[in-house]
């Protein structure tokens, strides 16, 4: 302890060791207890509901939560969402670098592409592919406006299967464009000067410096994206592609028990988005690497230092 | 025609109808130190991104060890090169920023190794070790592994410098590279550029350290209003400038 009087001059012995300083003790807080005791109480009235009212039916959802029908509803929601997030993101990184391109055809398509596909509701566009039939009866393999290497009937090709894939890839890259985009401006320009002055090429500027730099701020939200996507696959079930939620359709248009097979789909939709979140969260602490000065800690670590912080 | 390691002759730019750079001419001796002072607006650092064309100057050659940079003759006019032929040109000229710019997502030793290994396709232990020798040179042993944003600003423009020697440049140009440090950082800065003008690298630099200039360079160039007003050893120029308007350098 140090004080200072006027004229600099240390404060004569105002400690004396005998007498220890006045210890400092936290304010009461009393409206932070009446306002968690409140909410704890709504809480556990509302728990107590849905656990005691019948009609959720918890008994019928733990018979359905692991049957076959369900699980592969599960797989095919499973695997339409990480097909949709990788081929959309890479269609969307291709869409970005054609934004920022200083080629003008180039950045005008993609601003335009964007434009449309962010304009009309994912329902609209799985439709769309899902009656591409009616459209374009034929689909042919072949040179633009020049010789076809054969064709063959549009609904062959295109089930309802490939045409969610379709809808929800082509919406997906409109928004991984514009988050890329955002992700890349958000790096200084003066890292690709730097890199090109290197002697690098303007790909390789943006593969090794400019795109894992905005990966920082990318991350959360594709987190996000990936998080909606997984949700947002349950409409292909509108056109007869057996998710998650279809599954679970088909089965309570049999027996309908409605509420507690809808809960099967909720509670797959939450274990899920769960594990996405602590995914996110190690992707995102990877990318940090560098722009902290040192990395945040893992759950488990903050977990054992506020035990460790509690106990002493 | 002199035998001069850069040349540029009859340079001119201008930013939206703004002339920035008027007509320069410059020789720089393999070698040699040269450094570039004026008032600010005067087209130093123009005149320096031009040389490894991160601008694109309207007029005028640029060549260093004979080569065109950036263009090749089509008749009366220079046609721009590929992109592919100008980042190959500018692997031999390095280039330190006021502002560092070193690659925040790497450690000190992997920003040095990233354009070697990267882009001349040196094997990566081969470039690790002259990174760590480079490193040492610069004062930086031991941090190898640090990240930028752990180092002093000091520390970081030292290990820009050694990231664009690791290319063995036949030509640095360095653009204020003690301006966007504290004052008591600068001088270990400016050390290291001592060290490398002894070791008889050639280098440009745009600087405002008067002291600096006196000591270490060997032409003087002072630029006013995108034109070269007066060159020379800094014996004569700076003295001259000091008589006459030495405030509006800096």
């Amino acid at each position: 302890m140090s004080s200072l009087t006027l004229s600099g001059q240390p404060a004569p012995a105002a400690s004396d060791p005998a007498t220890p300083p006045p210890r400092t003790v936290g304010s009461r807080h009393v409206g932070r207890w009446v306002a968690a005791a409140v909410v704890v109480v709504l809480v556990l009235w509302a728990l107590r509901s849905v656990a005691l009212n019948p009609a959720f039916g918890w008994p019928t959802v733990a018979q359905y939560l692991g049957t076959g029908a369900v699980l592969r509803g599960l797989a095919t929601t499973l695997w339409l969402t990480a097909a949709t997030t990788v081929l959309g993101f890479a269609l969307g990184i291709g869409l970005a670098a054609m934004r920022l391109s200083a080629n003008p055809v180039l950045s005008s398509v993609s601003w335009a592409y964007v434009w449309l596909f962010r304009s009309t509701p994912l329902l609209v566009q799985l439709l769309f592919w899902y009656n591409i039939g009616a459209l374009y009866p034929r689909l042919s393999l072949g040179i633009p406006f020049g010789p076809s290497f054969g064709s063959t009937d549009s609904v062959h090709l295109i089930g309802p299967t490939l045409a969610a894939l379709l809808g929800l890839v082509l919406h997906e890259a409109a928004y991984a464009a514009e988050i890329v985009r955002g992700g890349i401006l958000g790096v200084d320009a003066g890292q690709a000067e730097a890199a090109t002055a290197l002697g690098m090429t303007r790909a390789r500027v943006l593969r090794r410096i400019v795109l894992p730099q905005a990966m920082r701020s990318i991350v959360p939200a594709t987190g996000n994206m990936v998080i909606g996507t997984l949700k947002g696959t349950s409409i292909v079930s509108v056109i007869a592609v057996t998710d998650v939620l279809y599954a679970v359709q088909t089965i309570y248009n049999r027996t309908y028990e409605i509420i507690p097979l809808l809960l099967v789909a909720t509670v797959w939709y939450v274990i899920l988005t769960s594990l996405l979140s602590v995914g996110q969260y190690y992707v995102e602490r990877y990318y940090a690497r560098g722009a902290e000065r040192s990395l945040p800690p893992t759950p488990w670590q903050r977990l054992r230092a506020r035990v460790a912080g509690g106990a002493a | 025609m002199s035998d001069a390691l850069l040349q540029v002759r009859g340079l001119t730019k201008a930013f939206a109808g703004t002339t920035v750079l008027d007509g320069v001419d410059l020789d720089v001796e393999a070698g040699s130190v040269t450094v570039l002072v004026g008032p600010s607006g005067s087209g130093k650092s123009t005149l320096l991104r031009c040389l490894n064309h991160l601008e694109t100057p309207d007029a005028g050659t640029i060549t260093v060890d004979g080569e065109l940079i950036g263009y090749r003759r089509d008749g009366e006019r220079l046609r721009e090169l590929a992109q592919r032929r100008i980042a190959a040109q500018r692997r031999a000229i390095g280039m330190v920023f006021q502002q560092f710019q070193l690659f925040g997502h790497m450690t000190a030793l992997a920003n040095v190794v990233e354009a070697p290994v990267g882009v001349l396709g040196v094997a990566r232990s081969e470039a690790e070790s002259r990174g760590r020798a480079l490193l040492a040179r610069v004062g930086l042993a031991g941090r190898e592994d640090a990240y930028p944003r752990q180092l002093s600003g000091g520390q970081q423009q030292r290990v820009a410098i050694a990231r664009a020697l690791a290319m063995d440049p036949q030509l640095m140009l360095f653009d204020e590279p003690t301006s966007a440090l504290d004052p008591a950082l600068v001088g270990e800065v400016l050390e290291v550029l001592r060290d490398l003008a002894r070791g008889g690298t050639t280098m440009v630099v745009v600087t405002h350290e008067r002291a600096f200039a006196r000591e270490v360079a060997d032409t003087v160039v002072v630029l006013e209003h995108g034109r070269i007003a007066r060159s020379g050893p800094p014996s004569e120029v700076l003295d001259q400038l000091s008589e006459r308007r030495a405030p509006s350098l800096d």
